[in-house]
């Protein structure tokens, strides 16, 4: 499965053109497109203006066949664009979900009659496999389905559902001990207990997902609509009700026609919301498609919609703000010593320490001093590996005659207090001060000796992720709030909360806990995300209103949650939250664009159809349209292209710029809103002078 | 002279907002206060009163209600007060307190006008001095003219509670919200502003009408008619007339100002003569003027104040205030611009300044605009001059403020509430448009609120479109038309846009007394004034379920300048995409023909 590919395709994939092409003719069928009420509508004065054109052409009477005819085409072109724009954003979530349907083939399992890997076992298809039932898997079996590993421990590849292709390690108890059917184990053996019956697995629920086959429109779009149906039915009242008008006035001057059907037509369907009903469909699919390619999962769009409207976000510290080690920031030299000796000796001392700490005071030696690791014999040194009798660890270096030169060790603070006492010398009562700062900011001070001399301390501490200060404030910045949740002491807890900037924490949080907290928000009205992967985080997922797991995450976890994040990456939250809102965004500005618009079209289409009656109203024709045909056509041709021309923007979403709610506002209102009174005048004019020079 | 005119006007209109403005603020918080159960000042007056009632009539005075009940009640209420002037007016022969002997209504005119005064549309069809008893004023007429506004107010009071309240399920008690707003604040009111009228010479009596002797007598010109009535006609085909000398005049009398105080106070309009406030016996001087102008807004206005006092932000309040402020000053600009410049045919003819044709000279121009379009804006449709007189687009502007839903301060309670419908309808895009799912006030508007706000604010714009349609494609409709052409198409269009709209004011020239206009307008009344009402109350039992969502930074924040041009803008493009056809068949291109020449 080549996500990079994929992505690198674009929009206009000519495949999956011609796919969507051929889609949106089908769709023109009433009993799909019944689904989309508005452009039903337009559908329908589409085959009422063909009657008429066909009319025309044997009567032979009232307006030109060849001005019925091309508003007709016109009409049927803007139900097809807007079928197009639907199909075509369906195209690559489809394009994907066949992909996956490949790995889906019907697997053969190695079913045991007893929960152990060496146990007798019978062959079963995937699709006779139950709930509850035990398999065994071996390297280069693929799993059959959904499921926990109960004994053992394997490398899984799980490319077909991640599209990651390094393996991961899966196995029984703790937190990662789901496996997904379809998957490929590479090395190890495992036994498994299915979680799912066929057809309800993970890869089944993604392939129905990205189908779109059981998108459901959100409560929002549904109201949405209801704002669209309403005006295309009051639009469909003013035509209806401008012919009598029209009648009427005809006869009272005593000159003139009525207008036509074909202009009463062209009318109602250039004031219908078209532009955003043709779009709608496709903002609502092409941002789940922007999430998936982002490898997040939402198993409803209720959910990412709800991520828009987040105001509290909890978020794990472990792995999320922090990277969940400790590490060296910094070297505080002893009176009488330099921070070069100190950081030298530190680094000295950490040369053979595998641990993340030890490493991480080479790393930052090396970077804040340019002291190069140096590169030690046996013969030139000695390492003394971390004991836990001393609690210390360091290196002694030898002299070429095998003498001591340098005898450097590094540990706890007591531990190293005792070993210069014991050596003869002291503690120095100056680095009190510094030990205790850094054990109130929630750091370990790290203490390092030469000999009876204490050299200096090394400050330790769980170093929170770059970048992720600017995110909280620009999550801050749009009436986010995080909260962080630790298990560690309320001390270290309000210190890495500082250094991060998150506006609260929980800290010593259990599972229980958790679950309060998001209970007390929501009560409090806001709207809770949460990311985890637990089994003890199920709960709490539950009960959030944006629940995201990670894919490593236990079955229950995945199960709790709403949005699913193949990379296990805990700040996706932060991008699920603006696809979110993106999606709100585009249908809000589209819908305030397309109703803007009709402005223009009035313009165009009123003074050419009533200049009969009244010559005077002419003045309305602000455009200096040539004669009253181009006029309505040129607004009927506007009113179609405007939607291809819109797909993009409707498959990518509008830009999202995190500033305060009024800002953004004022922002679209121009954009969109001045934007769509502008555009059309501009657009009618253009294709009238086009429909000149070609006529 | 015209610019000492111009800039007393201009003080005039001055002076009257930013008096308007200060009852708004202490109006409102009274009213917050009456409804909301707290003491007033008039408690100690009328709370015995209001107790008596509730154990006379057997309501409990702390039984809330949910709204389904809670439009149960407001329906037969309603109901039965339409029964009750129905019968009234179809039988007022039989009653006594008719000294002129009038007899009954027909049947559609009794239905139409009993529809009218509950529906607080006040559309007129008959002439009151010359049908309507005195018995039927005072009985039937005026005490519809209490009820039908408080029936407006209870329900807005009923939806701010609505917005109010938290993971509740009722939304209050309409005896009680009824009873409160007449005694609390209509009767009170009422009855002061009528002591202030008579002292500016509106008439209050129950004599039979007068006769006059003219000071200087005058004649008129009369057909002369055959034995079978028919004109009788000399050779060339010339009517013969004869001379009439008239030596007196029949002054109608009445209990004129205790309707008129409350005429304009509940936004009713329904005058107690055929001439409305222009008649010097329903409003005599210019500072009668004045005061029935502020009668009219003060309660719509003080509504703006009273939600943002209930909801717990008085600027949420004020925005709306804002808003209504800024579309009827705009109204007032354009209609006063084009009245000031009159009309160019009559002045090729040598007839200078302004257009005051059909105007009371006593009012000027200033005081005739601030009423035209202040009664227009609200749902009064009380008049003081002639809107057929307007100018073209001096004329639209009375129709357009109705076009628009009646939300530019609006009628008692139903202005208020259609604007919170569009508010709603504003809030949904505009939320959508910053990316979050829309809220008002901390409620989240979904699919329910969104369908109710919808029909709120369009089904007054359907019934006048289709009844439009209807009238002008049958030759009874298009029959009543005086004047054909533009003119005309503006007569229909304003007699649906008053109606459907719960106006009442008439633009002339349209003869609506007969079975076609009185059922048809009677209808379009009736759903005008009922559907919406109906939704409104359905939104509010929504919203009062809903949990209070805080505010935040990302929340679209809806008492700033950018929320209330958004709003101003939201209630403009509605209205024009709807009426664009429409308006400029009728006085647009009426204004240019003018301008023609022809």
């Amino acid at each position: 499965m080549a996500t990079s590919k994929e992505k690198s395709k674009g929009i206009y994939d000519p495949k999956l053109l011609r796919t969507a092409l051929m889609d949106s003719f089908k769709k023109l069928d009433p009993r799909s497109l019944w689904r989309n009420p508005v452009m039903l509508s337009v559908e329908i004065m589409s085959v009422i203006t063909t009657i008429n054109f066909f009319i025309n052409m044997i009567v032979g009477k009232g307006e030109p066949a060849w001005f019925t005819g091309t508003v007709s085409t016109w009409l049927w072109l803007t139900v097809i664009f807007a079928t197009f724009a639907e199909s075509l954003a369906e195209g690559r979530g489809r394009a994907r979900a066949d992909s996956m349907k490949k790995t889906q083939k019907e697997i053969i399992a190695k079913k045991l009659k007893k929960p152990e890997p060496g146990g007798e076992y019978e062959l079963v298809p995937s699709t006779k496999l139950r709930k509850g039932d035990i398999i065994l898997v071996e390297a280069n079996d693929l799993i059959a389905s959904d499921g926990e590993v109960i004994t053992g421990a394997a490398l899984v590849n799980e490319a077909a559902v991640t599209g990651e292709s390094a393996p991961v390690v899966r196995e029984s108890g703790g937190d990662r001990s789901a496996v997904t059917g379809g998957t490929k184990v590479i090395a190890n053996r495992i036994v498994v207990r299915i979680t799912a019956n066929p057809g309800e697995t993970f890869l089944d629920r993604m392939i129905s997902l990205v189908e779109g086959a059981k998108r459901r429109k959100t409560p929002n779009e549904i109201a949405l609509e209801v704002l669209l149906i309403a005006l295309t039915i009051v639009f469909f009242l003013v035509v209806l009700n401008l012919k009598p008008l029209s009648l009427y006035s005809a006869k009272a001057v005593g000159q003139g026609h009525p207008v036509t059907l074909t202009v009463l037509v062209a009318l109602f369907v250039c004031l219908a919301p078209t532009t955003i009903a043709a779009l709608l469909p496709a903002i609502g699919i092409a941002g789940m498609d922007r999430l998936f390619q982002k490898n997040v999962i939402a198993l409803s769009g209720r959910a990412i919609e709800a991520a828009g409207d987040v105001n509290v976000l909890l978020l794990d510290k472990t792995g999320t703000i922090t990277f969940g080690n400790r590490m060296a920031t910094e070297f505080i030299p002893a009176p009488m010593f330099t921070t070069d000796h100190l950081a030298e000796a530190a680094q000295l001392a950490s040369l053979a320490d595998e641990t993340p700490e030890g490493r991480s005071i080479v790393v930052l030696a090396k970077e804040k001093f340019g002291l190069r690791a140096q590169s030690l014999t046996d013969s030139q040194a000695r390492f003394m590996p971390f004991s836990v009798l001393t609690r210390m660890s360091g290196i002694d270096v030898l002299d070429p005659d095998g003498s001591v030169s340098l005898s450097v060790r590094k540990g706890a603070v007591d531990a190293i207090r005792s070993y210069v006492e014991a050596n003869g010398g002291s503690f120095p009562a100056q680095l009190n001060e510094s030990v205790d700062a850094i054990s109130r900011s929630g750091g370990t001070p790290l203490a390092v000796a030469d000999g009876q001399f204490v050299l200096g301390i090394v400050h330790l501490k769980d170093v929170v992720k770059g970048g992720i200060k600017e995110r909280f404030a620009e999550l801050r910045s749009i009436g986010i709030k995080t909260v962080m949740i630790t298990g560690d002491n309320p001390l270290t807890a309000a210190a890495i909360a500082a250094e991060a900037k998150v506006d609260d924490f929980l800290a010593q949080a259990k599972p229980e806990d958790k679950l309060k907290l998001i209970r007390e928000y929501q009560q409090q009205g806001y709207m809770v995300a949460m990311t985890g992967d637990g089994t003890n985080d199920a709960p709490a997922l539950a009960q959030a209103d944006v629940a995201v797991a990670m894919n490593t995450g236990t079955q229950p976890a995945r199960e709790a949650a709403n949005i699913i994040d193949l990379d296990s990456n805990p700040t996706k939250l932060l991008d699920i939250v603006e696809i979110g809102k993106q999606i709100l965004m585009t249908r809000g500005n589209l819908t305030t664009f397309s109703i803007a618009n009709d402005v223009a079209k009035y313009f165009a289409i009123i003074p050419a159809a009533l200049c009969t009656i009244y010559p005077q109203l002419l003045v309305l024709n602000i455009m200096h349209l040539s004669n009253p045909y181009s006029a309505i056509l040129s607004a009927v041709i506007f009113n179609a292209i405007i939607i291809p021309l819109l797909v993009p923007l409707a498959l990518k979403g509008t830009r999202y710029r995190p500033m305060p709610a009024e800002k953004l506002l004022i922002h679209n209102l121009f954009v969109y809103g001045l934007g769509g009174i502008l555009a059309p005048f501009v657009g009618i004019k253009l294709l009238d002078l086009l429909i000149n020079v070609l006529i | 002279m015209q610019n000492t005119e111009l800039f007393l006007d201009i003080l005039q209109i001055l002076v009257f907002f930013s008096l308007l403005t200060l009852v708004a603020k202490f109006l409102g918080r009274y009213m917050a206060r009456v409804y909301q159960g707290e003491r007033t000042m008039l408690s100690p007056v009328f709370a015995p009163l209001e107790n008596g009632i509730y154990r006379v009539t057997g309501i409990d005075k702390n039984a809330e209600m949910n709204w389904k009940q809670y439009a149960v009640a407001m329906l037969i209420f309603n109901c039965l007060g339409m029964i009750v002037l129905f019968a009234l007016l179809l039988l007022q022969g039989h009653f006594p307190l008719n000294p002129q002997k009038f007899s009954g209504f027909s049947w559609h005119l009794a239905l139409n006008t009993a529809v009218s005064f509950t529906t607080n549309t006040n559309w007129q069809a008959y002439s009151g001095e010359s049908s309507a008893t005195y018995l039927s004023q005072v009985l039937g007429l005026a005490v519809q003219n209490f009820l039908s506004a408080a029936t407006g107010m209870a329900i807005v009071i009923a939806f701010i509670r609505g917005l109010a309240r938290r993971t509740s399920e009722t939304i209050g008690n309409f005896w009680l919200d009824l009873t409160r707003t007449v005694l609390y604040i209509l009767f009170p009111i009422a009855v002061v502003a009528a002591v202030v009228l008579v002292s500016q010479g509106v008439i209050q009596n129950f004599s039979g009408y007068k006769n006059v002797s003219l000071l200087q007598s005058t004649s008129y010109e009369k057909p002369k008619l055959d034995a079978d009535n028919n004109p009788i006609k000399d050779i060339n085909g010339n009517q013969i007339t004869v001379k009439i000398p008239v030596k007196e005049q029949r002054l109608p009398m009445g209990p004129v100002a205790s309707q008129e105080a409350i005429k304009e106070l509940g936004t009713n309009g329904g005058g107690f003569f055929n001439a409305n406030s222009a008649h010097p016996y329903e409003n005599p001087t210019p500072f009668s003027n004045f005061l029935e102008i502020l009668l009219i807004l003060s309660i719509p206005a003080g509504l703006t104040y009273a939600l943002g006092r209930m909801v717990g932000s008085s600027r949420q309040g004020w925005a709306l205030y804002a808003v209504m402020l800024f579309l009827l000053v705009l109204a007032i600009g354009v209609q006063y611009w084009a009245e000031y410049n009159g009309n160019p045919l009559v002045q090729k003819i040598g007839v200078h300044g302004y257009n005051m044709e059909g105007k009371e000279v006593r009012f000027g121009l200033g005081g005739t605009v601030l009423f035209s379009t202040s009664t227009t804006a609200t749902s009064c449709g009380a008049v003081n001059a002639m809107h057929d007189s307007l100018t073209p687009l001096g004329g639209m502007i009375p129709l357009v403020l109705m076009l628009l839903g009646e939300v530019v301060f609006g009628g008692v309670g139903s202005g208020l509430y259609t604007m919170l419908a569009f508010v709603v309808i504003a809030v949904f895009v505009a939320g959508l448009m910053i990316g979050r799912t829309p809220e008002y006030l901390g409620k989240k508007i979904e699919v329910t609120e969104m369908w109710m706000s919808v029909i709120t604010v369009l089904t007054a714009g359907v019934v006048v479109l289709l009844f439009v349609a209807i009238a002008l494609i049958t030759p009874t409709g298009v029959s009543s038309i005086a004047n054909p052409g533009p003119h005309g198409l503006s007569e229909v269009l304003y007699a649906f846009a008053s109606t459907a709209n719960n106006n009442g004011s008439a633009f002339g020239g349209l003869n609506a007394n007969t079975v076609f206009y009185n059922l048809m307008t009677a209808l379009a009344m009736l759903i005008g004034r009922f559907i919406p009402a109906l939704a409104i109350l359905a939104m509010s039992g929504s919203l009062v379920k809903k949990k209070y969502v805080p505010p935040s930074v990302g929340t679209l924040p809806t008492d700033q300048i950018p929320f209330i041009i958004w709003l101003v803008v939201v209630v403009l493009i509605v209205g024009a995409l709807t009426f664009f056809p429409a308006l400029a068949l009728g006085p647009f291109v009426e204004h240019l023909i003018m301008q023609g020449g022809i």
